[in-house]
């Protein structure tokens, strides 16, 4: 517990994590208050034709879209998506990935060997590329872009704690445990786990960033949940015909990702900095 | 001898990944929910004629089969037929392949060209307006969405201030196909009228497609030369009284960049990925907008032409990067 | 005589967490023309700094001169023009030679691009000044071969085998000792008039540290060059060079010529120096305490807790410079008589 508030009290002096962590409750409140914040709740469900494309005002923040929602409110709802496609794909690779990695870690044989190059494949192709892929082959839906999500970014988490591990197996202490016969599980729960948890959270926090630019991308694309939900990928794609005049439409929900996203960047390279100050990485390696 | 001993373990492993890659997408494709076949043939298909579609296109014959015979065909070069276009899909892909080159070709040169140089002034000038700006531009770039970025782009400066066309990647006839990029062939071929075509319509994807990858270039060389100049021999340099100008742009840079390169590899993924989106929005007649139909229009061969070509093109390109730091990293050579 | 170098007063600051650490604390120091001065002392004290300092590559933002000057053939090093020192002074008259030979070369350039690089800009075929200090410049082929015979004549001196294949390889091809050769020939190449030398062995096999000191000194002293020495050796101090000075805590506590240095000590702090080199009858002697700290440090004479004689004197006034003897100064209130005391 005491690693815990260094990690917090280091992460506070640090004024950009900050400003990442601000944004990130930000969302998160935007998404759990929405039906509270909103001006026109109901805008999600209903249409309003005849209100249709107006400029931002008094009544609708925002502005309204094609379909005479409002802007603002439709936004708030998308929070929610965003929120939860974010935290259940990011959360589904880390339970896949973190397993497969430390398996193959761990061991030596060719069942590591297989195990990653089955995640060498994944990382051979740009994420985006399979996940449009996968999401078009299921088809257009809210779990299927999770799925396509949580497919395709597995290997980022195998691949950081496959590293750790076989680090870590160098360690003496991993060897001294050994030594006194604790069983193989036991050194993986009570002493590697441990170790990995910091790359681990800095790569989930990095990832969520990420994960939700493809999310929103597979929404721009068409490929994301379906019409009348508000997932701002699709808003964004919806709003190009009406360009340049109701400019808002597609500005909105583009700066809604933007600072979502780096929120999440910002955390995670605080969390980095904090939590990894020995292994001098490089803070820009866009992976994913 | 490392070299060499390199390449071939990398050609070794290729040739199963790129099965490897295939064999996923492929059983992705065909385990599906929904019924490809009926897809294509459209809704008023009667059962029958769904039937004999399937059986034309040997979708009815068991999954390891077809995956066998299509290896066998691609390997003799051929991809299938688009179940859309009905045209060779190989034929179509490369006909497209040298716009999307060509666009990634110039969103790396000017990422790298830009990115590198204020990296390095970023570093020397720790703190001062200069950095703090770049701090926020490179922050942003990885945290804007390229498609929405394009769209603003082309919000900002196609059509309210006019200054470039809105999308595609010629207006009027292209110049005289020797490389197949507009750019150079229409320079080689002295025709500015269509090179200055070229270079606007080019002009706003590939500064979209750059954005991310000059943000990384510049975090990266920054992180790069503040850490080399704490090393000794800069301090030994300085010593001895050596040109500033020399100290950084030779010795620091260079052995920044020692690890840069590995990073221009992994910028060519940032690119090519989002070359697709990219592509999406402004209409680039490229592998990537070639991909993104093939898949709205549930174009299964389609979408496993684009894969392949895609992973080929990686993993290459990983191994070029791979070879690339062996040869930049002298260390490598001689132990 | 006039010196070649005199250090008066000096004072550096460096900037900590708990305040500014004042780690040079008034220092004088003269090097003389021809000479090897020794700047003796253990980890902390300062050595490195001053060394540093008149290099004047000390860590902009971490290191701050509060006073002093550092006169070189009488001009005041930190008060010209950065830019004149930079061209003029550095790795011409004043050359350098560092402490980790295994990181002091860049790993990516051969050692003939780093040491032909050098010539480029500072050879004594050039004179200095005159042009602007960029990335490239001219480097007429007349003057680069000439360079370049100079460079494999300097290997040679150094005893560096088959010069002329050295020059193509890269850094890590070559031993530590090989390298801290290539060092000291670099740092002859431009004829200078002093080297400064920080811990030139420490970081070598001890087998290898006393033939590059030899080395060193032969060719310092076939050229008429004086060094500043800096090491927490002694026995190093006495193998090469001609006077001795002490540091403790950012000022010099004793300066005399070697041979009367060890001979007759005269400050309590280099006596228990002296006294804590482990001997043949086995006793280890330490000097008890500890270094002081910087940032606050002790009123007084610096090493009074630390002292057996220290009295109230020595507690409350620093210790002015006493001259001993010709060339033997001491800063202390009671400087042990070597026929009177112990």
């Amino acid at each position: 517990m005491s690693g815990l508030w260094f990690v917090l009290s280091r992460l506070a002096r640090d004024r950009s994590a900050l400003i990442g962590l601000l944004l990130i409750a930000l969302l998160v409140a935007c998404a759990l208050a929405a039906p509270l914040l909103a001006t026109h709740p109901d805008d999600v469900f209903e249409l309003h034709p005849a209100q249709r494309l107006r400029a931002p005002s008094a009544t609708h923040w925002l502005g309204t879209d094609r379909m005479g929602a409002d802007v603002y409110s439709r936004l708030l709802f998308g929070a929610r998506i965003t929120i939860v496609i974010g935290i259940i794909a990011v959360g589904a690779s880390l339970v896949l990935g973190v397993p497969i990695g430390l398996v193959a870690g761990y061991y030596h044989g060719w069942l590591s060997d297989l195990l990653m190059r089955v995640s060498d494949i994944f990382l051979a192709v740009p994420q985006v590329v399979l996940a449009i892929a996968i999401a078009q082959t299921l088809g257009p839906s809210l779990p299927n872009v999770i799925l396509a999500l949580s497919v395709t970014y597995w290997p980022w988490f195998a691949r950081v704690v496959y590293a750790e591990t076989r680090a870590l197996q160098k360690e003496v202490f991993v060897e001294s445990t050994s030594a006194l016969g604790a069983s193989a599980w036991r050194l993986t729960v009570l002493h590697v786990l441990p170790n990995i948890a910091s790359p681990i959270i800095v790569r989930a926090s990095i990832g969520m960033g990420f994960t939700i630019l493809t999310a929103a991308a597979l929404g721009f694309l068409g490929l994301g949940p379906p019409p009348p939900t508000p997932e701002w990928g699709r808003t964004i794609a919806e709003s190009r015909e009406f360009l340049p005049d109701a400019w808002w439409y597609a500005a909105a929900p583009g700066l809604a990702i933007f600072l979502t996203v780096m929120g999440f960047n910002l955390l995670g390279d605080g969390l980095r900095d904090v939590l990894d100050p020995r292994l001098r990485r490089s803070r820009t390696v866009r992976d994913g | 001898m490392r070299l060499l001993a390199l390449l071939l373990r990398r050609l070794i492993w290729f040739v199963p990944t790129l099965l490897g890659l295939l064999a996923v997408t492929f059983v992705i494709a065909r385990v599906v929910p929904a019924d490809p076949v009926s897809l294509v043939a459209g809704e008023t298909a009667t059962p029958a004629q769904v039937a004999a579609l399937r059986h034309e296109l040997g979708f009815d014959r068991p999954l390891p089969v077809q995956f066998v015979d299509y290896v066998g065909r691609l390997v003799r070069g051929d991809m299938g037929t688009s179940l859309y276009t009905r045209r060779p899909i190989s034929e179509d892909l490369v006909l497209r392949l040298p716009a999307t080159i060509e666009l990634t070709l110039v969103a790396m040169v000017v990422s790298v060209l830009f990115g590198i140089p204020l990296g390095v002034l970023s570093a020397l000038w720790r703190n001062s307006i200069l950095d703090h700006a770049l701090r926020v531009v490179t922050v942003s770039g990885l945290a804007i969405a390229s498609f929405w970025l394009g769209i603003m782009l082309q919000l900002l400066f196609a059509m309210r201030l006019g200054w470039t066309p809105l999308n595609a990647r010629l207006q009027g006839f292209p110049p005289r196909p020797i490389t197949g990029f507009y750019l150079v062939d229409a320079a080689l071929t002295w025709d500015w009228a269509t090179f200055a075509s070229a270079l606007s319509h080019i002009a706003l994807p590939a500064a979209t497609l750059a954005f991310p990858a000059l943000a990384t270039l510049v975090r990266f060389t920054r992180a790069g030369v503040l850490d080399v100049m704490q090393s000794n021999f800069v301090l030994y340099e300085r010593a001895m009284g050596l040109p500033r100008p020399l100290i950084v742009w030779k010795y620091i840079l260079r052995s920044a960049l020692t690890s840069t390169v590995t990073q221009i590899g992994l910028l060519f993924g940032i690119l090519l990925a989002g070359a697709v989106v990219t592509e999406a929005v402004f209409d680039w007649p490229g592998i990537g907008t070639y991909a993104v139909n093939s898949i709205l229009r549930s174009d299964y061969n389609g979408v496993m032409g684009f894969t392949v070509w895609a992973g080929a093109i990686f993993i290459v390109v990983n191994l070029l990067v791979d070879v690339a730091h062996t040869l930049v990293d002298p260390r490598e050579r001689t132990t | 005589m006039a010196d070649l170098l005199a250090v008066r007063d000096l004072r550096v600051d460096y900037v900590t967490d708990r305040g500014p650490a004042q780690v040079l604390d008034g220092v004088n120091l003269d090097v003389a023309p021809g000479e090897v001065v020794g700047l003796v002392g253990e980890s902390g004290c300062g050595k490195t700094t001053l060394a540093r300092a008149i290099l004047g590559i000390l860590p902009a933002g971490a290191a701050r001169i509060r006073g002093g000057e550092v006169r070189f053939k009488g001009v005041d090093l930190l008060r010209e023009d950065p830019r004149a020192v930079n061209d003029r002074v550095r790795g011409r008259a004043i050359t350098f030679i560092p402490q980790d030979p295994f990181t002091s070369f860049s790993p990516v350039f051969a050692v003939g691009t780093q040491i032909m690089d050098l010539m480029k800009w500072k050879s004594p075929r050039v004179g200095g000044g005159r042009r602007p200090a960029t990335l490239f410049g001219r480097y007429p082929r007349e003057r680069r071969r000439a360079d370049r015979e100079a460079v494999l004549q300097t290997l040679r001196a150094v005893h560096l085998p088959e010069p002329a294949r050295a020059l193509r390889r890269l850094p890590h091809e070559f031993s530590g000792g090989q390298r801290q050769r290539l060092m000291i020939a670099m740092a002859l190449l431009p004829r200078p008039e002093l080297i400064i030398a920080d811990e030139p062995t420490t970081a070598l096999d001890v087998t290898i540290q006393a033939q590059i000191l030899r080395t060193l000194r032969a060719l310092v002293k076939e050229r008429g060059v004086s060094v500043l020495f800096t090491t927490h050796d002694l026995a190093t101090a006495h193998e090469i060079c001609d006077r001795v000075v002490v540091m403790y805590a950012g000022q010099e506590m004793e300066a005399a010529p070697t041979d009367a240095f060890f001979a007759r000590p005269a400050h309590p702090y280099t006596r228990r120096l002296l006294a804590s080199v482990p001997r043949r009858d086995g006793e280890l002697r330490d000097i008890p305490g500890e270094v002081p700290s910087l940032v606050t440090p002790p009123p007084g004479c610096r090493f009074h807790p630390r002292c057996e004689y220290a009295t109230a004197e020595c507690r409350a006034q620093q210790p002015a410079l006493r001259v001993l003897a010709d060339g033997h100064g001491v800063r202390c209130h009671h400087p042990v008589d070597a026929d009177r005391d112990a």
